[in-house]
């Protein structure tokens, strides 16, 4: 189906272009600059394409510098773990939101949109100290356990499961199951949607995430990859920045090999959320 | 005794009353139809026997145990809901065995993977298999039990809804509009179909619906459900030709009753046009009355005869039949009359013509509804009186 190149859509293409590259800049710079030597980055000039392919230098001291597989294994069990947890709380609480009278419906709904709206930095601090009381600074309970409840999540499945029919849920009672069994042969089983979009943000989420890590982390063992490439930037005095950028490279690119693999996904909860959010 | 019975149930949603005292009994093996408008509360009521609501007063007995503190699971009724509420995500077989083996299976037995390695869960499957086969089988849906909801036709998901029903045998079927999802010529058909099964297997039924046809053709007897009231339970026949309520008069019958407020006098005379009718009452002194009679029952005359004058309106024809639109001339209400084609030939809107309403069929209605025992008054009768 292509249609005429006509002037409007000569100039449409073209504005789309222009914001797509505004946006990717960041991303080929940083393509770029992993493949250039230190001479080459800090020269006047400003070329693109490196002169002297220095990827394998770059890359080779971006992995062997730091414990490159260790900072990526962190990344993959802190935001399994968030994941995991989110969606084991989430969604029996939506549902018993959405299809469940009880007295503090009301109050727990004004909580969640009350959640909604205090970020993580409000509570950083509190949080801080009674970790460090509980002497769990440094560990994955640090890092997993502030967000093991989403109030985002509830929220989004609360959407979700409110379009799903009563009929459905009375049927499965009259048939003889209990809540928790409605939970896990009925709501789950078509809440795929909704959990696949909430996954997607979670973990693009809690992968990119500094702040908290920055936060109760000072061991590189339990190090999130963000936090491993600024502990990289320390121990290279700050000034290698064709490591950093391959380091950086290394880091994002599940993520966007994530992205490129489930793009379709991605994109139906992006429209999900903001249908019924 | 009945083997399934409501009584005195009373809900109210926020200071609404819903369902104001229902009491309805049903014996074995019967057919029976709620119908009411829209908003009557016989949903509601449907719900409060299935357990999925709670009445706030009253008594539901299934089989002869009351069963108003059980929970859904445990009232042995089985449910077909208006828009099927088939699990989307299992086959139309598991759809079906669902039932069986939340009653069959123990938690444990039920567990992926650890379930099939206990000791007698292979043979209760295969039970289930064997009894889900046999009920899909009588529904004629054998060739679809491996097909998910999605890839059914209306009429097929209806069919593995009602299959799901069945296979449990349950104390009473309750039916929330099960055909109203379906197109006119398929729930004709589904009509005879609901009521054939309901014949073989014996299980009392207690079937919703907000369309009278319906209710007037499958069920043994039809409870009239007017905002929250039961007005009347009996067979079909005695609901059309005897409504023990203006209500009900007014809500079956299609074209609808023709309803004319008239006075009876002090003696219990009631005169309309040149009709006399005697209505026995207790109570003393003239009364506002409503005088109903069904269309079929009004006869066209030539103008200048017949009791009434009036000057048609409008004619619709129905192919086998012809609905006139009549204006009496002397109080300016419609009268529809039902007659055969033949009978309408000729006639014009804006014709005048006569009336007569067949005195045998006319109904009294006190003015709070309620139907009042009248008998026509012969030409010679009224002699007497007046003589």
């Amino acid at each position: 189906m292509t249609q005429p190149l006509t002037l409007g859509r000569v100039f449409r293409l073209a504005l789309l272009s222009l914001g797509a590259l505004i946006f990717l800049a960041p991303y080929i710079f940083m393509i770029s600059t992993a493949g250039k030597d230190q001479s080459e980055i800090f020269s006047a000039s400003l070329s693109l394409i490196p002169q002297h392919f220095a990827y394998m230098a770059n890359f080779t001291k971006a992995l062997t510098r730091v414990s490159m597989p260790n900072l990526l294994l962190n990344g993959v069990i802190v935001c399994g773990l968030i994941l995991v947890l989110q969606v084991v709380v989430a969604v029996p609480c939506a549902y018993a939101m959405a299809k469940l009278k009880f007295g503090a419906a009301r109050i727990l709904m004004a909580a969640v949109m009350l959640g909604l709206l205090v970020p993580i930095h409000a509570a950083a601090l509190p949080l801080y100290v009674a970790f460090d009381k509980l002497a769990l600074l440094n560990s994955y309970t640090a890092l997993v356990a502030p967000f093991s409840i989403s109030v985002f999540g509830i929220f989004l499945f609360l959407q979700f499961f409110r379009a799903m029919p009563d009929d459905l849920i009375h049927a499965a009672r009259l048939d003889g199951m209990s809540e928790a069994g409605i939970v896990a042969r009925v709501i789950v089983p078509n809440a795929w949607p909704a959990v696949t979009a909430f996954a997607i943000f979670s973990v693009v989420a809690h992968w990119n995430d500094l702040f908290w890590p920055l936060i109760v982390v000072t061991n590189q063992s339990y190090a999130t990859p963000p936090l491993g490439v600024l502990f990289f930037l320390a121990a290279e005095a700050g000034d290698d920045y064709g490591a950093l950028m391959a380091a950086t490279l290394i880091i994002t690119l599940p993520l966007v090999i994530a992205f490129l693999l489930a793009q379709k996904r991605f994109v139906e909860g992006i429209t999900m959320t903001g249908l019924k959010g | 005794m009945s083997v399934f019975g409501l009584r005195d149930i009373r809900k109210s949603f926020a200071g609404n009353a819903i369902l104001k005292g229902v009491s309805l009994e049903a014996e074995a093996g019967e057919f029976i139809a709620l119908v009411g408008p829209s908003g009557c509360g016989k949903s509601t009521l449907l719900r409060i026997a299935a357990g999925l609501d709670h009445a706030d007063s009253g008594e539901i007995r299934i089989g002869g145990r009351e069963v108003s503190q059980l929970r859904a699971a445990d009232r042995n009724v089985a449910m077909v809901f208006q828009s099927y509420a088939l699990y989307p995500h299992l086959t139309a077989g598991q759809n079906i065995a669902v039932p069986l083996a939340m009653r069959r299976l123990s938690s444990a037995q039920r567990l992926p993977f650890i379930g099939p390695m206990l000791p007698g869960q292979r043979r209760i499957c295969a039970d289930i298999q064997k009894q889900v086969a046999a009920t899909a089988a009588s529904l004629k849906i054998d060739h679809l039990l491996d097909r998910k909801p999605g890839q059914m036709s209306g009429g097929q998901r209806q069919r593995v809804a009602l299959a799901r029903a069945m296979v449990r045998d349950p104390g009473v079927f309750l039916m929330d509009e099960p055909l109203s999802n379906l197109d006119a010529n398929l729930r004709v058909h589904a009509r005879g179909e609901i009521v054939e099964l309901h014949r073989r297997a014996g299980v009392p039924t207690l079937y919703v619906t907000h369309d009278q046809s319906e209710a007037l053709s499958m069920a043994d007897r039809v409870a009239v459900m007017i905002g929250g009231n039961l007005l009347q339970i009996a067979a079909p026949q005695t609901i059309y030709d005897d409504p023990d309520h203006v209500e009900v008069a007014r809500f079956i019958g299609q074209p609808r009753i023709n309803l004319l407020s008239t006075i009876r006098d002090a003696r219990g005379m009631v005169q309309f046009g040149t009709l006399r009718l005697a209505s026995s009452t207790s109570r003393e002194g003239a009364a506002n009355v409503t005088l109903g009679i069904r269309p079929e029952f009004v006869q066209l005359r030539a103008e200048g005869q017949g009791t009434l004058a009036a000057r048609v309106e409008r004619l619709e024809f129905l192919g086998s039949e012809v609905i006139v639109f009549a204006r009496l001339s002397a109080i300016g209400d419609t009268v529809l009359a039902k007659v055969t084609p033949a009978e309408a030939r000729g006639l014009v809107a804006g014709q005048a013509i006569g009336l007569d309403l067949d005195p045998s069929r006319i109904m009294l209605f006190a003015e709070d509804g309620h139907r009042l025992p009248s008998t026509p008054v012969s030409a010679a009768v009224r002699e007497t009186v007046h003589g």
